[in-house]
């Protein structure tokens, strides 16, 4: 075969490749949106479950999901950043970091059954948080550090040395140089990658199972040591435990759950277009 | 005779093992421009970063000998570096203003050291974009972004951030290699203006540059100072063979 044909063989099939993936998520998406669209009515997105969860909505998953996102938020985002920080900026060679490097890549490298468990055993009960919004987040804040750690590391490595060198050259300490000049410039990296993040801890069921999801709670909690309904976990649910339910309800709320986690990556996209704009003329 | 700003006594440098500098001795004068010249690699740019402690951030980078800013010694462990890096500024190779407006390029320094108020800052940013020449140029777009600017602007606009804490010396690595022809000839122009106020050190590449705008220039080879003295008398009658060698481009 001439090197010509080769070419256009592995051309196509590569494209051919790429485009599939393109076709699974539209699978996915239509497979969920054509089922669960006509569910979403604005009943379905205010109300509490009725009736063992066969009607109603799922107002209280909704609002369960969105208290544990901004709980992760609130615990994992300074400490990914901090950590972050002090490996980049102020970490040099030694046993100490490796080991804390080798501690992020085993973290990440952790399944989300066992983080479940972890958190069940350290948070719940040891800590005596209780089955609670606060033994989830920092659970969930605990499984998603790694990617904030890492994603902040490399938002960091790519500010400028020269950006530094002036700062400190001007009489800037180091940690002003971090604060004023380092810091600014890599906030669009660290909040997009923190997002995508907690995109993924939004939808994770294993972690939160043991450590705060609620089987059927048809109320708002009081409290962070309340119980909370949560959507993956709602949907695991009714999807096996009711055996009478429509099936455009676990539908419905896998809908829910992909408009909630798309809108998150969207959110991401945007900050990214955005603040690339700034920076230009 | 104008008095001694900086000396080095027997300065030696070394990355790890690898030894840098040598034994330099040098003294610079006050409101004097030195040039330091020679071949890439010769320890210049390694010494004019001893001078303000720019070295320090570099991992396994140590320094002996003695080198006194107005008689006090920078590597003694009482120095305060931030207090010395406000009295020696620097311009880098590569222009790196920060990605802020032009303002708050120009006023980022005197922010940090305690000028909170608008009207002070206005004035000093004004000043120091007048001492850097760049006044005219930029006076309407003060609060756009400094990268959108030309890079001799943009290399204008460090020396003004420079000055902008008013400090006694100004070291400049190559500040003119990343700029065309005529943004050279602005930077030395302002050199020449400068060192009325400013004592300079300057390390530099172009040779004529070095003649055209420096009082004193330093030629260094593999770390070692070789011969420092009037630039006219470097540029006319150097006294090393070395010398001669360098500044009629017979090194190879």
């Amino acid at each position: 075969m001439s090197p010509k044909v080769t070419e256009k063989i592995a051309f196509a099939t590569l494209r051919a490749i790429a485009f599939f993936i393109v076709l699974c998520l539209a699978v996915v998406l239509w497979d969920i949106f054509s089922k669960g669209l006509p569910a979403l009515t604005w009943e379905f997105i205010t109300e509490n479950p009725r009736r063992g969860m066969t009607e109603g909505g799922i107002f209280p998953a909704i609002v369960g999901t969105f208290y544990l996102v901004l709980g992760t938020i609130i615990f994992a985002l300074p400490i990914g950043v901090m950590t972050a920080i002090y490996l980049v900026e102020y970490a040099k060679e030694s046993w100490a970091t490796r080991m804390i490097r080798l501690a992020v890549v085993n973290l990440a490298g952790v399944p989300s059954v066992v983080f479940g468990l972890f958190g069940l055993g350290f948070f719940v009960l040891f800590l005596g948080f209780g089955v609670s919004i606060l033994a989830g987040s920092l659970t969930l804040a605990l499984m998603i550090l790694p990617v904030i750690i890492t994603t902040s590391e490399e938002a960091l490595r790519t500010v400028p040395r020269g950006y530094r060198e002036a700062s400190l050259a001007l009489g800037a300490t180091k940690l002003q140089t971090i604060l004023f000049i380092v810091l600014p410039n890599a906030m669009p990296g660290i909040l997009t990658g923190s997002i995508l993040g907690v995109a993924r801890a939004a939808g994770e069921t294993a972690p939160i199972l043991l450590t705060v999801a609620a089987f059927f709670l048809p109320r708002l909690p009081n409290s962070i040591f309340d119980q909370v309904m949560a959507l993956p976990y709602h949907l695991y649910v009714i999807a096996t435990q009711v055996p009478h339910a429509d099936q455009s309800i676990p539908y419905g709320t896998a809908a829910v759950l992909m408009i909630l986690v798309l809108g998150l990556n969207l959110i991401a996209i945007l900050l990214r277009t955005y603040f690339r704009r700034m920076r230009k003329v | 005779m104008s008095k001694i700003k900086i000396e080095a006594e027997n300065l030696k440098l070394f990355y790890g093992d690898f030894q840098a500098l040598k034994n330099i001795n040098l003294t610079m004068k006050e409101k004097e421009v030195t040039a330091l010249i020679g071949l890439s690699g010769c320890g210049k740019s390694t010494f004019l970063r001893c001078l303000n402690r720019m070295n320090d951030i570099i991992p396994n980078c140590h320094v002996e000998g003695k080198l006194t800013f107005e008689g006090e010694d920078i590597y003694h462990p009482d120095c305060d570096v931030v207090a010395l890096r406000k009295k020696v500024g620097m311009v880098f190779q590569a222009p790196n203003p920060f990605p802020k407006t032009v303002y708050e390029n120009v006023a980022y320094a005197p922010k940090l050291h305690g000028t909170k108020d608008r009207a002070s800052l206005d004035e000093i940013v004004e000043t120091s974009l007048k001492q850097a020449a760049l006044w005219d140029e930029v006076k309407d777009r003060l609060h756009k972004p400094a990268l959108g600017l030309s890079g001799g602007q943009q290399q204008r606009l460090c020396i003004a951030r420079a000055l902008a804490i008013k400090p006694e010396v100004l070291l400049m690595d190559e500040p003119t290699s990343a700029l065309d022809p005529i943004s050279t000839l602005k930077i030395e122009e302002l050199i020449r203006e400068l060192k009325q106020h400013y004592t300079i050190i300057i390390v530099t590449h172009n040779m004529q540059q070095a003649a055209r705008v420096s009082d004193r220039t330093a030629f260094f080879l593999v770390g070692d100072l070789v011969e420092v003295d009037d630039t006219e008398v470097i540029f006319t009658n150097p006294k090393d063979q070395r010398t001669e060698d360098y500044i009629t481009g017979r090194f190879g």
